[in-house]
């Protein structure tokens, strides 16, 4: 079968040549790596947005509404789904267009669901990647749904330029909302299945955390690297004249499967589009983004040049001897790396 | 490069009942494919996007109302128009047994009535995608 893509194809928005090249990307193929680099001057135009929450919060039935209403207003809405694959067989069942029936239909409208293919954080590791692919083919507004989240899958927050995370009632006390954590990275906040008797409480919840974080917010950059400071957060020379006017995240109410309230976030999508580019923190974002698939692609690159040193019953024989508490992991990798990856037993 | 099998499990129609799609499902999730499950009520186009969109190597549909006959052609056309000719379709439910050679000059790849092994589906969903693969 020829996979081959039609790069003009794919600019020009032709779905059949999109699908592929978001296949190849995903797949890391060499032809998907030859559409990344040939894309990515085309690429930077779409705002993206980041949909995040626990599982069973109103996810996809709120990214369906959000697709809906913002086409009603004329722009063109990709969407990337992301579920967990299996850590045993490494299957997956994509479900989330089940809740995006409203907009399935739509020509303009373009859904890929994803597996995270053993990558934590919430994402796949070509999430971004294949986000890029969308918004070089011309999809102005990429909403980008994570799996379901716990605490701490926060990698969104780097992707995204808007992050939305989503809550339902009822789902713990204010002791949770003052962890560290998914609270943190919102740029809104919406309380989703409004319709239920304790959706107040968890409003107020919300509301006083944030009224604790906001006086002294902590910079944006450090907020999204936190979890992978390879390099320090560049500065960006011309950003010196950042303005400094803070984003207050707005709690919404939404019941998403009726649409009530949606129109509100799309609003609060737009506003915080117009307040990042205002601050300059649209164009730091941007950089933060690239810089942090800068520093995957090169770990990645040492990572599998390591690999290929190494021979797996090199790997079994150091294995053998932590097993037998000869020497500690640490030592092991020390002497590996020492050796460049030639292991001799006497530590 | 990690390639997957990638599967849409979809019932088109009217009937309500997919426990055997969401069986389906898991199975093939469980021998390491991923399959996207789209639900109930879907029409010819919204498999057919789907499967587009998804770029998937086989659409899996489930059927139990009796309306294969009217439901599978208007699939395979729809394929058909949006050029995805090397989409394998495999059908499941209650089909007749003089209606399965007709799906199968249809276009159809493969018909399993009640009784099917799971394990069976799997092998033969790997055998025709490695052997599309090959074309």
């Amino acid at each position: 079968m020829n996979r081959s893509v039609d790069l003009q194809a794919v600019l020009a928005g032709e779905r059949r040549a999109l699908a592929r090249a978001l296949s190849e990307v995903e797949n890391d193929s060499l032809a998907g790596r030859e559409l990344q680099d040939a894309l990515f001057p085309h690429s930077g135009r779409a705002h993206m947005v980041g949909v995040t929450g626990s599982p069973g919060a109103g996810k996809s039935s709120l990214v369906n509404r959000l697709a809906f209403q913002i086409r009603k207003q004329g722009q063109r809405v990709g969407i990337l789904a992301v579920d967990p694959s299996s850590p045993f067989t490494g299957g997956a069942i994509l479900g989330d267009r089940v809740r995006m029936h409203t907009i399935a239909g739509d020509a303009g409208v373009f859904i890929r669901s994803m597996a995270t293919r053993g990558t934590l954080g919430g994402l796949a590791r070509k999430t971004a990647a294949m986000a890029q692919v969308l918004d070089a083919a011309g999809y102005e507004m990429i909403l980008i749904e994570t799996v379901g989240a716990g605490q701490s899958e926060v990698d969104i927050a780097c992707l995204a330029h808007t992050t939305i995370v989503v809550e339902a009632p009822g789902m713990g006390d204010d002791i949770q909302a003052i962890k560290a954590g998914i609270l943190e990275i919102a740029d809104i906040l919406v309380v989703n299945k409004a319709d239920h008797p304790l959706v107040e409480m968890t409003r107020r919840a919300l509301q006083s955390n944030l009224e604790l974080a906001h006086p002294q917010q902590i910079g944006t950059l450090e907020r999204m690297h936190h979890h992978t400071l390879a390099f320090n957060p560049i500065v960006l020379e011309e950003d010196t004249e950042i303005k400094k006017d803070d984003w207050f995240p707005p709690i919404l109410s939404t019941v998403s499967t009726k649409g009530t309230g949606v129109e509100a976030v799309v609003q609060a999508i737009r506003d915080h589009r117009e307040y990042l580019q205002r601050s300059g923190q649209w164009r730091q974002r941007e950089g933060a983004r690239l810089q942090e698939e800068l520093n995957e692609l090169i770990l990645e690159h040492f990572a599998s040049q390591w690999r290929i040193g190494m021979n797996a019953d090199q790997i079994a024989l150091v294995v053998k001897g932590l097993l037998a508490r000869e020497y500690s992991p640490q030592q092991a990798v020390a002497k590996l790396i020492a050796g460049g990856g030639a292991f001799t037993k006497t530590v | 490069m990690d390639r997957k099998i990638r599967v849409l499990i979809a019932k088109p129609g009217l009937d309500g009942h997919d426990r055997g799609a969401k069986l389906i499902a898991r199975t093939l999730r469980d021998a390491g494919m991923e399959v996207i499950y789209t639900g109930l009520r879907q029409s010819p186009e919204m498999i057919t996007t789907a499967a587009l969109q998804e770029d998937v190597d086989v659409i899996g549909l489930s059927i139990l109302s009796g309306a294969h006959m009217g439901l599978v052609p208007r699939i395979l056309e729809r394929m058909k128009a949006e050029g995805l000719n090397d989409v394998l379709v495999f059908v499941g439910g209650i089909i007749p047994e003089e209606d399965m050679p007709v799906l199968l000059a249809m276009g159809v790849t493969a018909v399993y009535g009640p009784g099917t092994t799971t394990q069976q589906v799997v092998e033969d969903i790997r055998r025709y995608v490695l052997e599309t693969a090959k074309d």
